[in-house]
């Protein structure tokens, strides 16, 4: 059996307010290391708010997260963030380039708080932009680039320090069918890799070629089709 | 496994905004470069003036003293005794002293036709050969009064007295109408910065001044050269050995000292400046937190990233931190290289050397530092604080 990387105990998170928020209740998740996993579900139901738990951005306000083994309620700021920098990397939907800065520097910067020395951040960042396939772009300012160019500038940098689980948030949602098509068979490339992800998606298409789907509505998981060899 | 960065990379997150910005991070470290340069030009032009002062000081001797007479207790003039520079001379630590009167109601002009009232205040003063050396003055051109000449219608005129009358060089037909005689002109004197009353003197030997205008011998003005180190001590002793009789009504001063209260005006001129300066700097610090608390607002998203990235809520605070500490600093070492360049520029044309107040330099930077943190701390914290998941979520 494959190492649990991300596993939720009756995690909820609720937004105070009048009347509060209950963007997640009751959610039990585990996510093993080498998984491709799907989370669906219509808007407003929590997806976000599962991803920024699972990436260790939010705390769950009920329940449980551990993130590498570790319990996220209990880590100190600083501890939490060294988490997201060494067994964590995220993609988001508006992909969060630096315009300015080359693709290779963009790429890099998912090593900078490790206080990984920066020839070494560019070299690690020149294979792994090369594992997206955009080597031929690395000096290339990111702002540049096409929608899809920059979202695997933004997939290699997720990938740049080999983390336990790279979380995705929508990453086709702002790119046209050709271009979304490439980004799922990146991912499920790195998948056979045995790299483990995590992706929101509102795309049946993308839902369909993820081996695990999740589905969530009103903040609660209403199916999984579990973990599967 | 925590998250840390290099200092390295500290530094340049720091240029992150004055690069994206450039003209907004110049505009944001105007106020620290005003006041660093207003602090370091104004330090450094009083330390230039004043070293040339003191070293003027120095070279004119602080070692001349004037006795002259003063009033009575009721107001009217006392006179020095006939004999008042033998007392004097007699006087212990005393190398020199030369008498001096004026004559007040004597006047000097170019011709006998200029009418009486374009006098223009030139004084005729009588006194002895040894008058220059006791002064240390110089001759701009001709020769000084001497034993024979003092005896005739001769006159040796000041510095001011000669560009009033017009005189610059001297021959054997230069005269003046002084006193309704026909004087011939012997020399002018250089400037003497530290007897101006003799610049603007015609003077005329003793002896000439009792045949032609009834000189009685009492002198106004002594002008004593004591030895350097007792001038103190021997200034206290000169009122009673010029007048033993009245003592309080003679006037002992030290016309030095009056170049070195110079110095004294300087310094109070020099806190005003320094003040403004400094409130210059506390505006300065105010506008870098302004545009640091402005630029957070606009960053919010790159915040976001950086903490998705492994980035601590330290490591933010540091960044923004790290860049209100190099906005400042840089408006520090501009404002200090600018006061250099005014203060060099002012010696350069006033002929001093230029004296760059290197604990004024250092000390500014000092406080850019302290205010940059300062300016940087609310900013810093309010990035630091800025919740990550809000930070990415774009409008
Ligand atoms: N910071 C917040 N404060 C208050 N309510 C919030 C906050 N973030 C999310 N919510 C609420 O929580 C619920 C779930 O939000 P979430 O962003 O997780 O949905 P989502 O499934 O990602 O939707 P979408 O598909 O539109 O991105 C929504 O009703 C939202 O309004
Ligand atoms: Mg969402």
């Amino acid at each position: 059996m494959s190492d649990v990387v991300l596993s939720l105990a009756n995690a909820g998170r609720t937004y105070p307010g009048t009347p509060p928020v209950e963007s997640l209740r009751g959610v039990d998740l585990t996510v093993r290391a080498g998984e491709l996993v799907a989370v669906v579900g219509p808007s407003g139901s929590g997806k976000t708010t599962l991803l920024n738990l699972a990436a260790g951005l939010d705390r769950p306000t009920t329940g449980s997260v551990r993130l590498a083994g570790q319990a996220v309620e209990n880590l100190s700021d600083r501890r939490l963030s060294g988490l997201r920098a060494y067994a964590l990397g995220v993609v988001f939907q508006q992909f969060f380039l630096m315009d300015h800065l080359s693709s290779v520097d963009n790429v890099a910067n998912g090593l900078l708080y490790r206080g990984v020395p920066a020839d070494e951040r560019r070299r690690a960042a020149a294979a792994a932009l090369d594992r997206v396939g955009l080597a031929h772009r690395a000096g290339h300012p990111a702002g540049k680039l096409s929608g899809g160019e920059r979202q695997r500038v933004a997939i290699a940098r997720a990938l740049v320090g080999w983390p336990a689980l790279i979380l995705a948030d929508e990453p086709t949602g702002n790119l046209d069918s050709v271009s979304g098509a490439q980004i799922l068979a990146l991912l499920r490339d790195l998948h056979s890799d045995g790299v483990t992800l995590l992706v929101i998606t509102h795309d049946a298409t993308v839902a369909e070629a993820c081996p695990r789907r999740v589905d969530l509505r009103d903040g609660r998981i209403v199916a999984d089709t579990g973990w599967t060899e | 496994m925590i998250s840390r960065v290099r200092a390295a990379d500290l530094l340049s997150l720091a240029t992150i905004g004055m690069r994206s910005r450039p003209l907004r991070a110049a505009l944001s470290i105007l106020g620290i470069a005003i006041g660093i340069a207003a602090i370091v030009g104004v330090l450094g032009i009083t330390r230039s003036s004043q070293a040339d002062l003191l070293a003027r000081i120095d070279r004119l001797g602080t070692n001349l003293l004037t006795v002259a007479n003063g009033q009575r207790v009721g107001g009217d003039a006392a006179r020095l005794p006939e004999h008042a520079a033998t007392g004097v001379a007699r006087t212990d630590g005393v190398q020199r002293v030369t008498a001096t009167a004026d004559l007040a109601q004597v006047q000097v002009f170019r011709t006998d036709r200029v009418p009486a009232y374009r006098t223009g205040g030139i004084e005729v003063r009588a006194t002895d050969p040894s008058l220059l050396g006791t002064l240390d003055g110089q001759l701009a051109t001709g020769v000084f009064l001497n034993e024979a000449t003092t005896r005739y219608p001769v006159v040796v005129l000041g510095h001011d007295a000669a560009s009033q009358l017009g005189i610059d060089r001297v021959d054997a037909g230069t005269r003046v109408w002084l006193g309704g005689h026909w004087f011939t002109v012997a020399g002018v004197l250089r400037p003497l910065e530290l007897a101006p009353e003799v610049d603007r003197a015609a003077l005329i030997g003793l002896p000439v001044a009792a045949e032609h205008f009834g000189f009685d011998g009492h002198p106004t003005r002594l002008y004593v050269r004591a030895d350097t180190d007792r001038t103190a001590l021997v200034a206290t002793m000169l009122a009673r050995a010029a007048n033993p009789a009245e003592p309080n009504t003679v006037d002992v001063s030290r016309p030095s000292d009056a170049l070195a209260s110079r110095l004294l005006v300087a310094d109070s001129i020099t806190s005003l400046l320094l003040g403004l300066g400094a409130i210059a700097l506390l505006v300065g610090g105010v506008g870098i937190a302004n545009v640091m608390v402005i630029s957070v607002l606009e960053r919010r998203t790159e915040i976001g990233l950086r903490r998705a990235l492994g980035a601590a809520r330290r490591h933010i605070a540091a960044q923004f931190l790290s860049e209100s500490l190099l906005l400042s600093a840089l408006g520090g070492v501009a404002g200090a290289v600018l006061g250099i360049a005014v203060t060099y520029a002012v010696a350069t044309s006033r002929g001093w050397q230029t004296l760059v107040p290197v604990t004024g330099v250092w000390g500014g930077l000092a406080a850019t530092l302290v205010i940059g943190a300062v300016a940087g701390l609310y900013p810093a914290g309010r990035a630091a604080r800025l919740n990550p998941t809000d930070a990415l979520r774009t409008s």
